[in-house]
């Protein structure tokens, strides 16, 4: 189940939702963690949101009175999911390293 | 100043559509309202914005399409108007390039959208004009008519849902190497 691999998109926006963000805020934290790289159109952030919470990856916290914008949070089985990514991740870089590493 | 231009694109063509509104704005005119083949422009400084549009498909119905476009906003996102079942945003291009989709698969998702409602459309039209043609108006001038304008809306249908399934494979291949 867990052998797929996250797209980016998905796995900056649940490493963004370790603390409660909103839509934009996901948006500038990505951008940030990924130094300006990574530009997530608000489009395909929304469906990621949608899926993401169909799955139980995240979940939406209670809207505050002050503001109308909704806040995200990753749940237990999106952490559990991103740790699964990380030791996927960590397989291709030891693996990409020690094989280029032989080759020189 | 506003003007307002009269232009007809294909469902298709969506992103022809988009190009010219934003050469329209590159030019100083942004949109500022849709209707019926219409479009309504403000004066702006050249460049100023970047026009994206949308199908929404599913998401028409009022409490989605509201939900969908009240995040668009919390972007920064500015609603220029709605028009039937397409959406018209514009930003400020100085604080970011404004594109509403950043990956393949939701670019894919996207013209997957579109093209099962050009299906539906055209198949639709298809059904209905065979059924006029030949079974129910059978050598009735009117029946005939509506057939023949039943089967040429959904012959039309087909070569545009073949264009777009084209370039929907076109992203599938990219998609199988990049993401």
């Amino acid at each position: 189940m867990s052998n797929q691999a996250l797209t980016e998109a998905v796995y900056y926006i649940l490493l963004s939702l370790v603390k409660p963000l909103h839509g934009y805020g996901i948006m500038q934290n990505v951008e940030q963690l990924s130094n300006g790289r990574v530009k997530l159109a608000a489009g395909t952030l929304y469906g990621a949101i949608n899926t993401l919470l169909e799955k139980g990856w995240i979940v939406a916290l209670a809207e505050e009175k002050e503001s109308r914008k909704k806040e995200y949070v990753i749940t237990d089985l999106g952490k559990q999911m991103l740790r699964c990514e990380i030791v996927r991740l960590k397989e291709l870089i030891e693996n990409g390293n020690h094989i280029l590493e032989e080759e020189a | 100043m506003r003007k307002v231009v009269h232009k007809l694109f294909w469902m298709w063509d969506f992103d022809k559509e988009e190009k010219w509104l934003n050469e329209m704005a590159a030019k100083g005119l942004a949109l500022i309202s849709v209707g019926y083949f219409r479009y309504e422009f403000e004066d702006c400084v050249p460049g100023e914005y970047k026009i994206c549009s949308e199908f929404l498909g599913n998401r028409f119905s009022g409490v989605e399409s509201a939900k969908y476009i009240e995040f668009l906003e919390e972007t920064g996102a500015e609603h220029v108007g709605t028009f039937s079942n397409w959406v018209y945003f514009r930003k400020k291009t100085s604080e970011e390039s404004f594109q509403l989709f950043s990956d393949y698969s939701s670019r894919i998702q996207y013209l997957t959208r579109i093209i099962r409602f050009i299906a539906l459309l055209g198949g639709l039209n298809l059904y209905m004009g065979c059924f006029n043609l030949f079974l129910f108006f059978y050598h009735n001038l009117y029946g005939n008519l509506i057939g023949t304008i039943n089967l040429l809306i959904g012959a039309i249908c087909m070569i545009g849902m073949t264009r777009l399934i084209r370039k929907r494979k076109k992203l599938k291949t990219e998609q199988q190497i990049f993401e």
